[in-house]
């Protein structure tokens, strides 16, 4: 392990990427945010019962059809975000310990003026969405566990259509049942807002895309604005599994 | 007034540092801070103790070599360079912690004195342009539009004081160097080196062991002569486009 990101160390001395190596995680990051934005939409669907939510579940399986196999498009996609996942995590943890050593002797006393709190939790928060990320796809997509009590069949038959479709629905509504599992989804959507209120205007300027204080504006705002966004369209459907509004 | 200086003292490169603490009790609003510093050195020299090493050439805010870190702020709390601040900045019976800038890229030489030739290098690599030297040219032979001639003396302005790598989480050098590449960069006498510039001033700064931007912005909360941060996105979209241009 140690050798590998040695290797990346010294990429970036001897070949001067510590911009090409934000570049690509800028363009990682923003590939996440088209994705967490398309996701919370997608959860959005269970207030509105358990065949909607299914339903969406099923059409993103049959995404692309016949062109592509049956989950032929989602498989494609998780390889592509797997794969952004690994550039983002690899180039950030070098660029990390390159930041240690850049200053070895910290201050005695040093203070910050334009530094928030989202900027400067940029790199533990960024460990904390991963651990996250672990914990969420075991929950839902690889073991499918359920915290709450009871098991429920992978398929159901569609009422309306006489399919069978895939059957996420009870597995959620159990498990949003449980309050600590809410919390943890809270806590993990604070920290996902915070790396998005930085992350995206961070991303514009590593893109080279803010040269005018207009532009640079229009990004901070979209920081913003995607934070507040998907941190509260993840938490509404947990929240109002809790308090009983769905699934009841 | 009377100030208490808490002062980071080093006897050498390689000797280990330590925080020394010294009374003042003659100093007036009107002294600079370099004044005060002359003041108290007056007064270790007749103790028959040590001056304390700190850099200063011009005094008028123009030369950038006055670097020191005041009370954890780079020129301490104003928007100015380290001689061209006042004591009346400060309170009578303040505590003033003061230590050289912090960077493994800019080592200690003795307390409060840095080794910057690390810029010169970056500036070497890529911070010039090639014109026939002799007789000047015409000024109107080579008509610059306004926008850019404003943009380019802007960022012109910037004295390699090196107080955006000191304020920097990362010690990074993005800004100033994003203030050489916007002020050549705009002009047309710097088009022909632009894409190569760019290139070689990014390696020059990585093989130095700066830091990686996370455009946190604390280089230019930091900077006396206020370059904005846009010329960092100038920097980064300088680079995007050379690297497609220029073939190593
Ligand atoms: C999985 C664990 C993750 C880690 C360890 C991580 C770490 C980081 C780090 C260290 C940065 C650079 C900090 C900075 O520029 O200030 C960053 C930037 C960014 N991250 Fe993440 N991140 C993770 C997941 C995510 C996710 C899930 C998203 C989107 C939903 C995301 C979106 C972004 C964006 C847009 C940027 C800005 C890129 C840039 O600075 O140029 N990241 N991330
Ligand atoms: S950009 Fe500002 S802080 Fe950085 S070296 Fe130039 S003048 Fe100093
Ligand atoms: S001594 Fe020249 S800028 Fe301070």
């Amino acid at each position: 392990m140690r050798g590998y990101f040695d290797c990346f160390r010294e990429e970036i001395s001897t070949n001067g990427t510590t911009l090409a190596y934000k570049y690509s995680m800028a363009l990682a990051g923003l590939l996440f945010v088209f994705y967490v934005l398309m996701h919370m939409y997608g959860n959005l669907k269970i207030l509105w019962g358990a065949e909607a939510f299914n339903g969406y579940a099923h059409h993103l399986r049959i995404l692309g059809e016949p062109i592509l196999p049956y989950e032929g498009f989602l498989w494609l996609f998780r390889l592509l975000l797997l794969a952004a996942l690994f550039v983002h995590v690899g180039l950030a943890l070098p660029l990390w310990s390159r930041a240690n050593k850049a200053r070895s002797t910290r201050y005695v006393v040093k203070r910050t003026v334009r530094a928030t709190f989202a900027s400067k939790m940029m790199r533990w928060g960024g460990v904390a969405l991963l651990a996250f990320i672990v914990f969420h796809l075991l929950q839902f997509t690889i073991l499918k566990f359920n915290v709450g009590s009871g098991q429920f069949p992978d398929t159901v038959v569609d009422p309306t259509t006489h399919e069978t479709i895939a059957n996420p629905y009870p597995l959620v509504v159990s498990s949003f049942q449980v309050w600590w599992v809410v919390l943890i989804y809270a806590l993990a959507m604070f920290a996902l807002a915070m790396h998005l209120r930085h992350g995206v205007w961070s991303a514009g300027q590593t893109l080279g895309l803010t040269g005018t204080p207009a532009k640079a504006r229009a990004w901070n705002l979209a920081g913003i604005a995607i934070a507040a966004i998907v941190s509260i369209g993840f938490i509404v459907p947990p929240l109002a599994i809790l308090f009983g509004l769905v699934g009841k | 007034m009377r100030i208490t200086l808490n002062v980071h003292r080093q006897a050498g490169p390689s000797a280990p540092g330590h925080m020394e603490t010294y009374q003042l009790d003659d100093v007036t609003p009107d002294m600079s801070f370099l004044e005060m510093l002359d003041v108290l050195n007056e007064n270790l020299q007749d103790d028959g103790q040590e001056p304390i090493a700190f850099d200063s050439d011009c005094r008028e805010g123009i030369c950038g070599t006055c670097g020191m870190v005041i009370n954890g702020q780079p020129h301490g709390p104003e928007v100015t360079t380290t001689c061209q601040l006042h004591m009346r900045s400060f309170r009578d019976g303040d505590t003033i912690t003061v230590e050289p800038w912090r960077a493994d890229a800019f080592p200690v030489l003795r307390d409060l004195v840095v080794d910057r030739t690390a810029f010169d290098r970056i500036i070497q690599a890529g911070g010039f342009i090639s014109v026939n030297t002799g007789s000047a040219p015409e000024a109107h032979s080579v008509p610059v539009p306004k926008p850019q001639a404003d943009r380019a003396f802007e960022a012109a302005t910037c004295i390699g004081c090196g107080a955006c790598v000191a304020a920097c989480p990362n010690a990074a050098g993005m800004l100033f160097m994003g203030a050489k590449v916007t002020h050549l960069g705009e002009l047309p006498q710097g088009q022909p080196e632009r894409w190569s510039r760019v290139i070689d001033m990014v390696k020059a700064h990585d093989a130095e062991g700066f830091g990686g931007c996370t455009n946190i912005g604390e280089c230019a909360a930091a900077c006396p002569k206020e370059i904005p941060l846009d010329v960092i996105s100038q920097l980064n979209a300088d680079y995007r486009k050379a690297r497609s241009k220029v073939k190593d």
